[in-house]
C-alpha cells in the first residue's frame, strides 16, 4: 500500500493551508518534501527533480479558490502531472494483417516474464483469441518446464525444441502457428541482466527473424533508481513497444513506472496483480497516480466491489448508507462480500482516507472470522436494532460464539461509532468522518 | 577460499557499480578546487541514484559536512575518501568484525539454513552457489526443495544441485512445503548430514497467508532439530530500491532474519539500499552474488566492498 507516501504528503499540505494564493516562499518547503516522497517511492532523482520543477511552474502564482484549500490545489496539479507522465491507458496489441500476430516479451531476470506469458496467453484468450505459446528462453534452468507447466495449467500449447538455439525455436514456432490455426504467438525469451551483451545479441536476432509486431518490456515494479538505465538500454536495443509492470500486488510504491515513462515514450500496457495466472490487469494511469497520491484507488475498488456483489444489492445498501441505517445485517453481508473480494489489508488501502489508518493497526483477516460468528450470534431482532443488546444478551452471544464478553462489547461500540460515522458521511463531510474511524476489526 | 580471490571477484563484479558510482564521485571531486555546497548536493544526488534512500543518504551527507567544517578539509578529493569512510561506517554498523558468510557450527548436526524472498530475486540460484560452497569445504549438503508453488521450481533446482554435486528432497508440486522441509531434516538427521538448505517459493511480503506458510516451516524445522532453522537469510536483488527496506522489515517480523544475500550485483546495479537497510534495521549482508556462474557467490565483508567499490586496491586484505 502506499500509505506512507500520502501520509507524508497530507502532513505537506497540512503546511499549506490557509494560505490564499500559491507563491514561491509558501510552496518551497512542501515542494522539497514531494520530491523526498518522490524519492521514497524510487522515482529516479533526475526525474522527481523535473516532476517537481514543473508542478511549481504551474503552480506559483495561481489564485486559492475558497472552494478548496492549496494543498487540494497542489494535489491536483500533482495528480494531473502525474496521470500526463504516466501517459495513457492502452492495453491493446497490435494486430497482423495476416496472422499470427507476434509478440515478443523481453526483459531482465527475474522480472517475472515467464508467468506474464502465461497470464498474458489466457487474457488474449478471453478476448478470442488462439494463442500459442513458445519457449525460447534456453539459457535459465528450467525455464521451459515452467512455461510447459504454465501452459497445462492454462490449456494453452506451448511449442518448444530441446537443445535448439531460440533464433532456431522462434522461427519454426511461427510455422507451427500457421499449421496449427494459432492467431497469436507469444515468444518468451532468455533474461539476463542487460549487460550481458550475448543475451542482447539473442534477443535482437530472434526479433529479426520473426519481426514480432509487439515487443513487451517487462519490468519488477519494487527496481530502483535503476529502472531508467535497464529500460533504455532495452529500448535502445529491441525498440519495444510497450512497458508491463509486475508484482504491484506488493507494497512497492511503483515510482518505477514514473521514471520508465519518463525515459522511453512508450505505454505502459499491464499490470501484474498476483501469483494466479488470472491476475493481470490492464495499466491505468489515472489510478496508480491517485492510490501514490492517497486519493484512494477508488474505481478499483468500485469494480471489485461489482465483481461480488450484485448491482441491486450494491445499490440497496448504498441506499441504506444514506439513510444512515446501517445494521448489523448489512455489516454481516459485507463481511462475506469482501472476504470473497481478497486480502483485507489490500482492500482498505484502496478506501479513500483508509491508509491512514494507523500502521499497526493492521487488519488481519481472521479478525473477520470472530467477528462473524458473533454476528451469527445474534438474533434476526438484535441485528436490525443493536440498541436492545443489554448484558445478558451479550453474555449469551458470547457464549454461543465462543467469544468473551469484552469481544462482543468492542464490537458493538465500534459498530456504534461506524453507524454514527455513516451518519456523518451521508452529510457529505467523508474527509471529516474518516478520521475519527476505527475500523471494528482489531 | 582467500580472501585475495574474493577481492578479485569483488571488484570484477563491482566493476559497473565502480564506473557509475565512483566514476560520478572522481567527475564531482575532479571539476573544481574548493569544496562547495554544489559539490556536496552532487554527491547526495549520486547517492540517491545508487538507491541508497533519502534518510541513509541524509546521514552520511551530513556526517561529511560536519567533518568538512570541523576537520577542515578543503581539497575535494579528500571528500572521496570522507565518503568512503562514512559509507564503510554505515555498512559495518554494530557489528564491525563481521566478515559476513555463513559460519556453521559444529556443534549442530545438521546445521539448517533457511531462504526466504521475494519472486525473482534469485533465491534458488543462490541456494545452488552456497550448496556449492559449503560442499567445497569439505561438509555434506543437502537440499530441501519447499519451493512446491511455482511451476518447474523443482527443476531449476535441481539443474543446481547437480551442478553442485549435492542432493536433494523434493515432493510433487502443490505439496505442503512444511512438509518438504520436514523430511528433508529428518532425512538429513538419518544420513548424519552438516547442513541443509531449504529453499521456499518467492512470495511477497504483503501476503498474509503465504507469511503464514513460513511460520509454519520454520515451526517444523524447529521441532525437527531444536535450535533450527540456525540461519534465516532473506535473498535481495541489487536492482531493488526502497521497497527493500519494506521487505527485510516484513520477513523480520515474520520469521526473524539472520541476515541478507544480495544478488545480481554484476548488473548496473548499485545495491545502494544495502546502506539504507544496515542503517535503519541492522541486518547485516552475508553474502554477494556477483554472476552467473556456481562460485560466483562471495561472504560479505563491508571494507572489502567499500575498497573494491572505490579503487580497486585492498589495504586491509592483503
Amino acid at each position: 500500500m502506499f500509505e506512507n507516501l500520502s501520509k507524508k504528503l497530507e502532513v505537506v499540505f497540512k503546511k499549506l493551508r490557509g494560505e490564499g494564493k500559491i507563491t514561491e516562499a509558501n510552496i518551497a518547503e512542501s515542494l522539497r518534501e514531494v520530491r523526498r516522497v518522490l524519492l521514497d517511492a524510487d522515482v529516479n532523482y533526475k526525474v522527481a527533480k523535473e516532476f517537481v520543477d514543473n508542478v511549481q511552474k504551474r503552480a506559483v502564482g495561481r489564485e486559492v479558490l475558497t472552494s478548496i484549500t492549496p494543498g487540494q490545489l497542489i494535489v491536483k496539479i500533482i495528480y494531473e502531472e502525474m496521470v500526463k507522465l504516466l501517459g495513457v491507458s492502452k492495453a491493446d496489441i497490435q494486430d497482423a494483417p495476416n496472422p499470427p500476430t507476434v509478440i515478443m516479451i523481453a526483459g531482465l531476470q527475474g522480472s517475472g516474464k515467464t508467468t506474464f506469458c502465461g497470464k498474458l496467453a489466457l487474457y488474449l484468450r478471453t478476448k478470442g483469441r488462439n494463442p500459442l505459446l513458445v519457449a525460447a528462453d534456453v539459457h535459465r534452468p528450467a525455464a521451459i518446464d515452467q512455461l510447459v507447466l504454465l501452459g497445462k495449467q492454462v490449456d494453452i500449447p506451448v511449442y518448444l525444441e530441446r537443445d535448439r538455439d531460440a533464433v532456431t525455436i522462434a522461427g519454426n514456432s511461427i510455422e507451427y502457428a500457421r499449421k496449427n490455426i494459432r492467431d497469436t504467438v507469444i515468444i518468451d525469451t532468455a533474461g539476463r541482466l542487460h549487460v550481458d551483451e550475448e543475451m542482447m545479441r539473442e534477443a535482437i536476432a530472434v526479433k529479426e527473424k520473426v519481426r514480432p509486431h509487439e515487443i513487451l518490456f517487462v519490468v519488477d515494479s519494487m527496481t530502483g533508481q535503476d529502472a531508467v538505465n535497464t529500460a533504455k538500454a532495452f529500448h535502445d536495443r529491441l525498440n519495444f513497444d510497450g512497458v508491463v509492470l509486475t508484482k504491484l500486488d506488493g507494497d512497492a510504491r511503483g515510482g518505477a513506472a514514473l521514471s520508465i515513462r519518463h525515459v522511453v515514450e512508450k505505454p505502459i500496457k499491464f499490470a501484474g496483480v498476483g501469483e494466479k495466472l488470472d491476475a493481470l490487469e490492464p495499466f491505468h494511469p489515472d489510478r496508480i497516480a491517485s492510490r501514490i497520491l492517497g486519493m484512494g484507488d477508488v474505481l478499483t475498488l468500485v469494480e471489485k466491489a461489482q465483481e461480488q456483489f450484485e448491482v441491486e444489492h450494491a445499490q440497496k445498501l448504498e441506499e441504506k448508507l444514506r439513510k444512515a441505517q446501517f445494521t448489523f445485517e448489512d455489516f454481516l453481508e459485507q463481511l462475506r462480500a469482501l472476504k470473497n473480494m481478497g486480502p483485507l489489508n489490500q482492500l482498505v488501502g484502496m478506501i479513500p482516507g483508509m491508509n491512514r489508518l494507523p500502521a499497526d493497526a493492521a487488519i488481519d483477516d481472521k479478525a473477520l472470522v470472530r467477528v462473524e460468528a458473533i454476528i451469527q450470534s445474534m438474533t434476526r431482532e438484535e441485528r436490525m436494532r443493536p440498541s436492545i443488546l443489554n448484558g445478558s444478551r451479550r453474555r449469551r452471544i458470547a457464549r454461543g460464539s465462543g467469544t468473551t464478553i469484552q469481544e462482543v462489547n468492542r464490537l458493538v461500540k465500534q459498530f456504534d461509532e461506524m453507524q454514527k460515522m455513516i451518519k456523518r458521511m451521508s452529510k457529505g463531510n467523508v474527509r471529516r468522518a474518516m478520521k475519527g474511524l476505527q475500523f471494528p476489526l482489531n | 577460499m582467500g580472501f585475495g580471490n574474493v577481492f578479485e571477484k569483488f571488484r570484477s563484479g563491482l566493476t559497473k557499480t565502480r564506473d557509475s558510482f565512483v566514476g560520478k564521485v572522481q567527475r564531482i571531486v575532479t571539476a573544481k578546487s574548493t569544496i562547495d555546497q554544489e559539490m556536496i548536493d552532487d554527491l547526495e544526488e549520486v547517492l540517491i541514484g545508487s538507491d541508497v534512500g533519502v534518510e541513509a543518504t541524509g546521514v552520511i551527507i551530513e556526517r561529511i559536512q560536519r567533518r568538512v567544517k570541523e576537520e577542515k578539509y578543503t581539497s575535494p578529493t579528500e571528500l572521496t575518501n570522507l565518503l568512503r569512510d562514512e559509507i564503510a561506517n554505515v555498512l559495518r554498523g554494530e557489528s564491525p568484525q563481521d566478515r559476513g558468510g555463513v559460519i556453521v557450527n559444529e556443534g549442530q548436526r545438521p546445521f539448517v539454513v533457511m531462504i526466504v524472498g521475494v519472486n525473482g530475486v534469485g533465491k534458488t540460484t543462490t541456494i545452488g552457489k552456497m550448496a556449492n560452497h559449503f560442499r567445497e569445504e569439505g561438509l555434506r549438503v543437502l537440499i530441501g526443495a519447499a519451493d512446491t508453488f511455482r511451476a518447474a521450481a523443482n527443476e531449476q533446482l535441481e539443474v543446481w544441485a547437480r551442478k553442485a554435486h549435492v542432493d536433494i528432497v523434493q515432493q510433487r508440486r502443490g505439496a505442503d512445503p512444511a512438509a518438504v522441509a520436514f523430511d528433508t531434516v529428518a532425512s538429513a538427521k538419518a544420513r548424519n548430514l552438516d547442513v541443509v538448505i531449504i529453499d521456499t517459493a518467492g512470495r511477497l511480503h504483503t501476503k498474509t497467508n503465504l507469511m503464514e506458510e513460513l511460520k509454519k516451516i520454520k515451526r517444523v524445522l524447529e521441532k525437527q532439530t531444536p535450535g533450527a532453522p540456525h540461519e534465516t537469510l532473506l535473498v535481495l536483488d541489487a536492482t531493488t530500491g526502497q521497497n527493500g527496506l519494506q521487505q527485510v522489515r516484513q520477513f523480520a517480523d515474520a520469521i526473524g532474519l539472520t541476515g541478507i544475500v544480495l544478488t545480481k550485483l554484476d548488473g548496473t546495479a548499485k545495491g545502494g539500499i544495502v546502506l539504507a537497510i544496515a542503517r535503519e534495521l541492522k541486518v547485516p549482508v552475508k553474502y554477494v552474488g556477483v554472476g552467473e556462474k556456481i562460485d560466483d557467490l562471495q561472504p560479505f565483508d563491508a571494507r572489502a566492498y567499500v575498497d573494491a567499490m572505490f579503487d580497486g586496491r585492498s589495504s586491509s586484505l592483503s
